[in-house]
């Protein structure tokens, strides 16, 4: 392997690394909002929320990719690989972090929201002090796992040519006809973001223990 | 939309090939994984400190590895020391590999929940080794690990469609074949998509008597 074939592989680890974040910063506040109808038990919502997450949750990655970027041309919205693979994590990762934030919901403490109703506090007001800030604590060490997971899960979008990690390495294997150091150098490099997460989940964890960050 | 959904009627027969196929990759991985995740938890809690230590390397290993990034490393990897395989075998095999290492993990953190009164008395009765594993430790901690073997059971599912790209003939590639012969992707991935889904209810519905049965056991 020449320094080429290593940066190459590296600059596959800055797209998988862009997409999985465009994807969190969509995902997470797409699965609270989802986590919410269910919360609020919005008449007829309800259910397609329920059976949305059902589904997704149970559908391959790679398939939902290529859903999105085969099925949608049919109905006139083309999108290029990259939006159509930002739109696949999205749609799966918001499905796990609904889960995340709808646990935390159910576990909320159902007489602080009743106090807040009881000064008159008007719903919006109630939501964003009382509710959110103690439901935010309790779903971070769920939701960086699930970051975890996702990093894991976006060389599912190689399949329709996006070339991150995985596929970087498999080009080098196949240019250099040696498939074992490109590999293990992608892995290397997995490990590192990983790795990452999780000091970053430990960190949030101690901090949150000793009640800092809201 | 409709006269799509009848395409893939007239082709039910390669649906239910590719279903079959991953529902057997499920079952193999499954079974497999579950054995010997079971005979890694015990090297994981091993007290000879270097047991440990490459039992939970190699957990750590493919916590952090991607599973595709896996399966290749399997199916161009291994040709590479002189083991040539088929595609199915190999893509059975990264599923086997992978899942253990998943399957050892949630065992490990069933296990230290386990009091170990259980574990002194059984030693006490006589019960040593493998014997002690299978009588005394195993059924009590797979009873209580039963809803995350099932999760990981779903995630076995999951990854068992990135198979699709070495060719294994399973759900997903069987779709992606029809999809390409007759240009009706909606169609095919939703039908692949439901029956996915349709096999995760199973699994979640097959934990649930599991878990039934293992509570009116306890009670």
């Amino acid at each position: 392997m020449t320094a080429f074939d290593y940066w190459s592989i590296t600059q596959g680890a800055l797209a998988t690394i862009s997409l999985s974040l465009a994807s969190i910063v969509l995902g997470v506040p797409l699965g609270l909002a989802l986590a919410l109808v269910r919360w609020a038990r919005v008449p007829g919502l309800n259910g397609i929320v329920y059976s949305y997450v059902s589904i997704v949750r149970s559908c391959p990655t790679v398939t939902l990719t290529l859903l999105v970027f085969f099925a949608l041309p049919q109905f006139g919205i083309s999108l290029d690989p990259v939006p159509a693979a930002i739109v696949a994590l999205t749609v799966s990762t918001s499905a796990f972090n609904c889960e995340i934030w709808r646990s935390a919901l159910v576990e909320f403490p159902r007489d602080q929201y009743d106090a807040a109703l009881s000064f008159a506090m008007p719903r919006a007001t109630r939501m964003r002090r009382i509710v959110l800030p103690q439901v935010w604590r309790a779903s971070l060490p769920g939701l960086v796992n699930e970051m975890t997971l996702q990093i894991k899960s976006t060389p599912a979008v190689a399949v329709i040519g996006i070339v991150e990690i995985t596929r970087a390495a498999l080009r080098v294997g196949s240019n250099t006809y040696e498939p074992l150091p490109p590999f293990i150098f992608a892995l290397v490099l997995y490990g590192l973001i990983v790795f990452v997460l999780i000091r970053l989940q430990r960190m949030i964890e101690v901090r949150l223990r000793h009640g800092g960050i809201a | 939309m409709m006269h799509d959904f009848a395409t893939i009627w007239s082709q039910r027969d390669v649906v239910f090939a590719g279903l079959l196929n991953t529902v057997i990759l499920l079952v193999v991985a499954g079974v497999a994984s579950l054995v010997l995740g079971a005979l890694l938890t015990p090297l994981l809690m091993s007290r000879h400190k270097l047991v440990a230590r490459a039992a939970s390397a190699y957990v750590d290993a493919m916590r952090c590895a991607p599973f595709l990034l896996f399966v290749y490393l399997i199916y161009f990897g291994l040709p590479t020391f002189g083991i040539s395989m088929s595609n199915w075998a190999a893509g059975a095999l990264a599923l086997i590999l992978y899942n253990t290492a998943y399957m050892g993990e949630l065992l490990r953190g069933a296990w230290q929940e386990l009091p170990v009164t259980m574990i002194e008395s059984g030693k006490a009765f006589g019960f040593r080794g493998l014997t002690l594993l299978r009588r005394i430790i195993l059924p009590p901690i797979l009873l209580r690990a039963m809803p995350m073997i099932g999760n990981q059971m779903i995630q076995i599912v999951k990854d068992s469609a990135f198979l699709t790209v070495i060719a294994v003939s399973e759900l997903t590639h069987e779709m992606t074949g029809i999809q390409a012969t007759y240009f009706i992707p909606f169609a095919a991935f939703v039908t692949a998509v439901l029956l996915y889904w349709c096999i995760c209810l199973a699994i979640e519905a097959g934990t649930g008597v599991l878990n039934k049965i293992a509570e009116e056991r306890r009670a």
